[in-house]
């Protein structure tokens, strides 16, 4: 399975970004390969519609659960009609490294 | 004649819960226009069914129930199970078994997790003030100047 982690930058000691659809990185982790991809956010910067944007993205690469800080309006009711998981993990000093070591065991 | 969902519930809070039309776009997680022009279509259908004696059916319409939520005591995430049919046992990113329904918390975990660092700002006076999390900048108007609040990043990037 995929999961897709915000992240706000592109190594595995950068922290947990607590927004979604404005984040800086997304990571892409394989939990059953144990692959790692990190994808940067080309709408960390966008006006409006960030949030539906990265959904997008993230659906492409057929995830299906999303770890971030908070999740948008607009996203929860898109998420849930995509049947992918959010999980809100408010701890933003956490390492994408913490995360996946988690999601491990 | 079928009235959506929406539409009920606009009415419930409105008319029955005797809500005004900003606490019950507040409760409906709306803009409040967006409330009234539902509000509007609520009542011509219930004056057509009414006058013309048609039969009103509660269904269909565009709803999301922000509603099962988990939370894990163990890493305290916030979780929810997009597959309706099977119970949740274990935290989705801890494997704790440690978990509990929040439907009930719901309320103050609205309120105090809404901040995040990023900040609204005016595009004509420059008026700022920090963005709360789900709830766009442009729906958001200046009590300024009542402009349209913009994410400060952006305007930086346009200006540029």
């Amino acid at each position: 399975m995929k999961v897709a982690i915000t992240s706000t930058g592109n190594t595995l000691d950068s922290k947990v970004d607590q927004r979604f659809g404005r984040c800086a990185w997304f990571v892409i982790y394989d939990t059953e390969t144990g692959g790692i991809e990190f994808l940067p956010n080309p709408n960390r910067d966008a006006e409006e519609g960030a949030g539906p944007a990265s959904v997008q993205l993230v659906a492409s690469r057929e995830v299906q659960k999303i770890i971030s800080g908070e999740f948008g309006v607009k996203i929860k009711s898109l998420l849930d009609s995509l049947k992918i998981q959010m999980v809100m993990y408010k701890e933003p000093e956490k390492t994408i490294q913490s995360v996946i070591d988690m999601l491990k065991n | 004649m079928f009235l959506h969902l929406e539409e009920y519930e606009v009415i419930r809070l409105c008319d029955f819960e005797h809500m005004n039309h900003h606490e019950a776009s507040k409760a409906m997680d709306i803009s409040r226009p967006t409330l009234t022009r539902i509000y509007g279509k609520a009542r011509a259908k219930i004056a057509d069914a009414l006058v013309t004696g048609k039969q009103i059916i509660i269904e269909g319409g565009k709803v999301y129930f922000d509603s099962d939520w988990y939370r894990c005591r163990n890493c305290n995430s916030y979780f929810n199970q997009p597959d309706k049919g099977s119970a949740v046992i274990s935290c989705p990113l801890c494997r704790s078994k440690e978990i509990e329904n929040c439907d009930a918390m719901n309320e103050d975990m609205a309120e105090s997790h809404r901040q995040c660092s990023d900040i609204c700002v005016c595009p004509e006076c420059g008026y700022e003030r920090p963005h709360e999390a789900a709830h766009p900048c442009k729906d958001q108007v200046c009590p300024v100047c009542n402009a349209r609040l913009m994410r400060k990043n952006n305007l930086l990037a346009k200006d540029l």
